[in-house]
């Protein structure tokens, strides 16, 4: 007999169906556990301080351009103050504490950071426009890494040059851009720290917000009063400050061009200088690559916190024989990428920074239609206010053109093909920069002849931006000198 | 790989996308009872419940297919007369597929004579890690053959495939010799289905697409017995092939207790509490 009964026969014709754009959930982080204050005071000396001049600034949320909070414009005088209190700090505690003293410190900046990083990841995404799935899985993560793998350092710089005698700098002036702003901070003071230097560092002006919570931090930890101090403000502080003459090292994060008016200034000095400047990195695709995967790494390497990464690999040479099916694979996954509000953990592409950014996007996107390239975008819908960008891709890419000799800073990735190994190394090398590289090969002996024949700090191979504390980070060229991160971030702020 | 199944486990799936997809899951689900100790009443009770999912809720989508051993073909066809509800029937020596391709074809026929509308064939795993992948591929374009009008789901069984390249060469090669769907797993062997595997089998479906024109289906199997998990392969499937694949006629889920958690989060949504373990049939 069967148990089946006749009255459920008409459920069985229900056929479920999915909305064409399915899931579209927004899924928003809440801003809750972030206190904004309505305006900020400098950090000298272990304190909060108005700024001597009493000028302020908004700093806006690129989103919707919305105004978060106003931030206090530094002055000469303001400078002077910070420098004088790293000086003091440098002299009378901070390079006289035991070593292991100071690793501690940086374990409690390191711990405090992971306590606080959900405030930290908001505050970022609020201020900067990057995807709140981005702060918090890599930005927050990898500052917190840095004061680690430096804490751990700071008690065994003998052992990291044997022989050797290594001594701290004095007082470093250290200057950061607003791609990212936690991070970069944290790449800039835990070697400075570790090695027994005090900092004075400014923030990007639109970026400032997570350097003021690190002071706050820094309060919390304890830290002798000016063994860190943070200015805000525009270009002029940066400029005040790397060129104040009680400064020991300068550290500067940022354009090319704010670059060398840097190392002019500090001509004929013997004040201490790393720079970490602009790229225009390419991707080598081989034939014989696992291509989805290398499809992946691409449009994580070009589209990562909208393409505002000094290291975005912003063209991609690919071999001929496959660049028809690279190309129409990259145009799928570029389909399912998602714009939009930053906040949303599903957004894959965040706000672009600011309008003038966006305007230079913008630029890049004429001049490379005028110059004769195909550009594709996929049909992605964009919020109504704020600085958006499509993910963007140009094929029909010659050398010559702008869009791929000079940095964009944006989502926009330049696709040209190539037909021997010799002619790959040609364009990749055929550049003012030298910062990153990318192979996508499954032959081991490839990946190694070109690792040598690329002039590039960082090359990955099958992979792109995957960062580590223990591992340097840094170019040639006009993308700067000097590293940071690992063994050889210590010495950039040690003499012998 | 790893990384890109992880990114699609954080899209957020919530209310009424929750509640298309609960729905679009269940509807893909082929409720399987593989066991040596299945008896006529067990497969009575899965036909049931293939039928009645749970009758206190209206309206509710029923399971793509039941998926049972050879020998109960002929019972679970009757007590599902007059549904479309599919019946799927392991063959080829399920699961490790050791025996002779003879004896194997023999197998399929029975079933597909008992009336089996799909057949879940194991490849010989050996033959392939040995390198013989021409057998392998006769193998497969042999069952095709004999499936007539059935459609052939070929198990890969990639736990025991060792690494994602033979995952991949694997599917591409059952989808050249005939393979109606790709399958991950027999639910026999861990690891079974996980989002990277099935996420390079379904690359090597698009690309097949790509390149023949031909749709092939997927199905992993084993291991899927949460709704959340379940919702993360909806938006792989979505956001690797598109929604030409988001059908039971070409997305399959091989589970046994995945049916009870869906229906469980689809009386949560609509009645706004959790049910309790008993307040569904567990058969």
């Amino acid at each position: 007999m069967s148990l089946a009964n006749s009255n459920i026969e008409t459920n069985l014709t229900m056929k479920p169906t999915l909305d064409p754009n399915w899931p579209s959930s927004p899924a928003l982080e809440s801003r809750d556990s972030v206190r904004l204050a309505k305006s900020y005071g400098l950090f000298v000396n272990g304190e909060f301080t108005p700024s001597s001049g009493n000028r302020k600034y908004w700093t806006i949320n690129p989103a919707n351009e919305q105004r978060l909070s106003r931030i206090s414009e530094s002055t000469a005088g303001d400078v002077d103050r910070a420098v004088q209190a790293a000086r003091n700090c440098y002299e009378k505690q901070w390079s006289r504490l035991r070593p292991a003293e100071r690793g501690k410190y940086l374990y409690r900046i390191a711990r405090l950071i992971q306590e606080r990083s959900r405030e930290f990841a908001i505050l970022e995404t609020l201020d900067g426009g990057k995807p709140i799935r981005e702060s918090r899985e890599i930005d927050i993560p990898l500052a917190a890494a840095h004061f680690f793998y430096y804490a751990g350092w700071a008690d065994k710089l003998p052992y990291a040059f044997p022989n050797r005698k290594p001594q701290p700098l004095g007082v470093a002036a250290q200057v950061i851009p607003w791609n990212f702003p936690l991070l970069m901070a944290a790449w800039k003071i835990a070697p400075a720290l570790a090695c027994g230097n005090t900092v004075v560092l400014k923030p990007a002006e639109t970026t400032s917000l997570t350097a003021l919570l690190l002071a706050e931090i820094i309060q919390q930890a304890d830290l002798p009063p000016g063994a860190v101090n943070i200015l805000t403000g525009h270009g002029p502080v940066g400029q005040a400050l790397v060129e104040h003459p009680g400064v020991d090292k300068v550290a500067f994060t940022g354009s090319t061009r704010v670059g060398k008016s840097i190392q002019r200034a500090l001509a004929a000095t013997d004040r201490r200088c790393t720079l970490e400047l602009g790229g225009k990195a390419a991707h080598l695709l081989f034939a014989d690559a696992p291509i989805d995967q290398a499809v992946e790494g691409v449009v994580n390497g070009i589209y990562f916190n909208q393409g505002h990464v000094c290291c975005a690999g912003s063209r991609l040479l690919v071999e001929e024989s496959v660049s028809d099916e690279v190309i129409e694979k990259l145009k799928q996954r570029m389909g399912t990428l998602r714009v939009g509000e930053p906040l949303d953990k599903n957004t894959d592409i965040g706000a672009i920074h600011s309008r003038q950014q966006w305007n230079t996007i913008q630029q890049y996107l004429e001049s490379g239609q005028a110059d004769g390239a195909t550009m594709y975008q996929p049909d992605c819908p964009l919020p109504k206010s704020g600085f958006w960008s499509r993910p963007t891709l140009f094929t029909g890419v010659s050398q010559s053109n702008r869009i791929s000799q000079e940095e964009i800073f944006g989502p926009v990735l330049a696709v040209q093909t190539f037909r021997t190994v010799a002619e790959a190394i040609g364009k990749a090398n055929n550049t003012r920069y030298g910062l990153s590289a990318g192979v996508w090969t499954t032959k081991g002996s490839r990946v190694l002849n070109l690792a040598a024949q690329l002039k590039a700090g960082v090359i990955w191979a099958n992979s792109y931006n995957q960062f580590d504390p223990a591992s340097p980070f840094g170019g040639y060229g006009e993308s700067g000198f000097g590293r940071e991160g690992g063994l050889h971030g210590l010495s950039a702020y040690l003499t012998y | 790989m790893a990384q890109r199944a992880k990114r699609f486990t954080e899209r957020s799936i919530k209310g009424e996308a929750k509640r298309q997809g609960l729905r679009m899951v269940l509807n893909m689900i082929d409720l399987t009872t593989l066991e040596g100790s299945d008896t006529p009443g067990k497969i009575q009770q899965l036909c049931h419940k293939a039928r009645h999912l749970h009758d206190n809720v209206p309206d509710l989508p029923h399971v793509a297919a039941v998926c049972v051993y050879p020998n109960f073909v002929s019972l679970a066809k009757r007590e599902l007369a007059g549904t479309d509800i599919k019946i799927a029937s392991v063959a080829t020596a399920f699961p490790s597929g050791q025996t002779s391709l003879e004896l194997k074809l023999t197998e399929v026929e029975q079933a597909v004579d008992a009336g089996a509308d799909e057949i879940d064939m194991v490849i010989s795993r050996g033959r392939f890690l040995s390198g013989d992948f021409d057998y392998v591929f006769d193998e497969i374009a042999a069952v095709k053959q004999t499936c007539g009008t059935a459609r052939l789901k070929v198990i890969l069984e990639t736990g025991e495939l060792g690494n994602l390249d033979n995952v991949r060469h694997a599917s591409d090669l059952a989808m050249e010799a005939g393979a109606d769907f790709i399958k991950t797993s027999t639910g026999k062997i861990k690891p079974a289905a996980t989002l990277p595997v099935t996420l390079v089998m379904l690359l090597a479906i698009r690309d097949y697409h790509r390149r023949t024109g031909r749709q092939v289906g997927m199905k992993p199997a084993g291991g899927i017995s949460q709704s959340k998990l379940a919702l993360h392969y909806l938006v792989m499937v979505q956001e690797t092939l598109g929604p030409a694949w988001l059908d039971n006629q070409w997305f399959r889920f091989g589970a046994s207790s995945l049916a009870n958690d869906v229906l469980k989060q689809i009386i949560k949504q609509q009645t706004g509490y959790y049910p309790a373990a008993d307040d569904v049939s567990r058969d």
